[in-house]
């Protein structure tokens, strides 16, 4: 048997090993540096690499090379949407590292293993312990995301949803208050993500089994050759759609959002909901504009389809809702449906649109759930909607700050989610799917209708008597809120140099 | 097609043998019934009327077993290089170094946060 040495481009793939190489040094320091000094240790190796990774990012600009034998793919839209994933990724650890919020010292119990109300409880709590595993994890996650829309097979997209999903899971899990909401929904995650995941494998294997290969650009030329059997490759597609779909939170495989947002830590959520979405968009759009370009009117429709209940269903659950966390979870479902209006483009328009909206959704995120952190009671974070009347007159300042984030998630023009709304439509449109662009326009108007409900609560109403305090917000979290409304503001009043960088990025190399 | 026809006779030789090997115990073997014959086979906890505990099990059992398949899969991709180590050179040689270390960053944690120890 002959083999030949793989050639592997270190400087391409330079992003991916300066996090997981981060990662695995926080792994180190929680093994060997003693316990009062590890929390400087991973906030400065955890912020550090990010900044290392993004400038290594930054360089590589205007690369385009398929590199590490197919497995990775360095072209325009990777390049952005890692760079977007760094940058998100500040914002994310700057939340998780907060000390200043919860009385117990962090968001993060000290013994996620000790059960909910038992005496090793107790015990873990009275040792003042605070866990800083969830650094190393974060990066484990990030550098799984860096992974994910780089991928140039399906056995490297495999891997890096694993790398990033299982770090998330037990992430989900490590709520210091409401543990046993945090323990649910950890593993409530865990089950169905690992479902996902062997629907997405048993995908790739019917996909393989078509064309031979698991290349992205293999399968195209497989494809475009009509190599064999289209019911194994319809087969396939279907289901390793289903296992990008469930990431995503696209309705019908919703379910575990709204529980998984609530119950999770709030730094965490923010951190998921953000980067998970970006990182899995970038996967779909790598997999269906490379390596299904070719089946596009098989898949079309049934994308289509999947855009329109979710956009409509999310607005509707959305409206429902009472707990502040869940309007936001389903809200978040509700985007992936207007992302999606963008993916069915098949346009370079639609591309780029999708970009654009998945960078200006990931740093409103941020902010959105940034400020729910700083809304708190005794109980901890004050999420019931009620809870919320009459912000304004006691914080002027951060009922603005989440005002403006609503009126992004709602897509008011000077607002980034304006732009981005317009460039998924307007992608849509030039696409011919006009019947995509009015169910998104009527479920836009259906969602502002509940996020500025929530303005005119925080505004207008009157203070309950026991209403929470809005917690001055420390130097961490006012940092990350600032990088999110700024990053808001700009996208929406000047977007043209984004849109000019995405513009000349939106083209996939294989 | 012929290709298969060897797999298929080596998965119907298979099946014919649980089959006729079960059949076989329940028409010969003898038929003696007592609280032994019923538990669990040297592990595992009895899962009927009532587990004792409420079903919890020592976390120890879980952490040996999740090192144990850390070090597995370890060997999973040492064999194939073993086999073909002078193809791939230094090349492969520095690869596996760096996935070794990687692995002993793993059971340096289990190791110092006390992992390892069953008491």
């Amino acid at each position: 048997m002959n083999f030949h040495v793989p050639v592997i481009q270190y400087a391409e793939v330079l992003p991916i090993l300066i996090v997981l190489g981060a990662a695995v040094l926080g792994v180190l320091v929680e093994a060997f540096i003693p316990r009062s000094l590890r929390y400087v240790f991973q906030v400065v190796i955890s912020l550090g690499s990010i900044l290392l990774a993004f400038v290594a990012v930054v360089r590589l600009h205007g690369t385009s090379h398929v590199a590490v034998e197919g497995s990775v793919v360095v072209d325009g839209p990777t390049l952005f949407l890692q760079g977007t994933l760094l940058l998100l990724a500040i914002g994310g650890v700057l939340l998780i590292a907060e000390r200043g919020l919860d009385t117990g010292g962090s968001a993060f119990t000290a013994h996620a293993a000790t059960l909910p109300g038992s005496e090793a409880e107790r015990t873990a709590l009275a040792s003042g312990i605070i866990q800083t595993e969830v650094f190393p994890l974060t990066l484990f996650a990030l550098g799984g995301m860096l992974l994910f829309p780089a991928a140039g097979d399906l056995v490297t997209m495999f891997v890096a949803l694993e790398v990033l999903s299982l770090p998330l899971y037990l992430m989900s899990g490590l709520a210091r208050r409401r543990r046993l909401l945090s323990q649910e929904a950890a593993l409530k995650y865990f089950l169905l993500g690992a479902f996902s995941s062997a629907f997405f494998l048993y995908g790739s294997a019917l996909i393989y089994g078509y064309a031979g290969t698991v290349s992205l650009s293999g399968i195209r030329e497989a494809i475009s050759s009509n190599a064999g059997n289209d019911l194994v490759l319809l087969m396939g597609v279907a289901l390793v759609t289903v296992g990008l779909l469930f990431k995503v939170s696209a309705v019908p495989f919703h379910a575990w959002t709204p529980d998984v947002y609530q119950g999770a830590p709030t730094p965490v959520t923010a951190f998921m909901a953000a980067c998970t979405k970006v990182a899995a968009f970038g996967a779909i759009l790598r997999l269906f504009y490379v390596g299904l370009s070719g089946l596009r009117w098989d898949w079309r429709p049934m994308l289509s389809g999947v855009a329109i209940v979710t956009m409509v269903l999310g607005v509707i659950w959305a409206l429902t809702q009472t707990d502040m966390k869940r309007m936001l979870a389903y809200s978040s479902i509700a985007h992936a449906g207007f992302i999606l209006t963008g993916v069915v483009a098949v346009n370079k328009a639609g591309l780029e649109g999708s970009l654009f909206y998945l960078a200006a959704y990931g740093f409103t995120t941020i902010g959105a759930f940034a400020i729910v952190t700083l809304v708190r009671d005794s109980t901890g974070e004050a999420t019931h909607l009620s809870q919320w009347s009459g912000l304004a007159r006691r914080s002027p300042l951060v009922a603005s700050t989440f005002a403006l984030f609503l009126l992004a998630y709602a897509g008011i023009p000077l607002t980034s989610g304006f732009v981005a709304k317009f460039a998924v439509f307007a992608a849509a449109y030039s696409s011919g799917s006009s019947a995509l662009v009015i169910v998104g326009v009527l479920s836009s108007a259906i969602a502002a209708f509940f996020y500025i409900r929530v303005i005119v609560l925080m505004f207008f109403a009157e203070p309950k008597e026991d209403g929470p305090t809005v917690v001055v917000p420390p130097i961490m979290t006012t940092a990350a809120i600032t990088l999110a409304a700024s990053v808001t503001l700009v996208l929406g009043v000047m977007p043209s140099s984004v849109l000019d960088l995405i513009k000349s990025a939106a083209r996939f190399t294989f | 097609m012929n290709l298969y026809i060897p797999i298929l006779a080596i998965g119907a030789v298979g099946f014919g043998f649980a089959i006729f090997s079960v059949l076989a115990a329940a028409l010969t073997g003898p038929k003696r019934y007592n609280r032994a014959r019923l538990e669990a086979y040297e592990c595992g906890i009895e899962p009927t009327p009532q587990a004792v505990g409420g079903g919890h099990i020592p976390i120890k059992y879980f952490l040996t077993a999740m090192l144990f398949i850390v070090f597995d899969i370890e060997i999973v991709f040492l064999y194939p290089w073993a086999v073909s180590f002078d193809h791939l050179g230094l090349f492969g040689l520095f690869e596996m170094v760096i996935f070794i270390a990687t692995v002993f960053v793993a059971y340096a944690y289990v190791w110092r946060r006390g992992g390892l120890e069953w008491d």
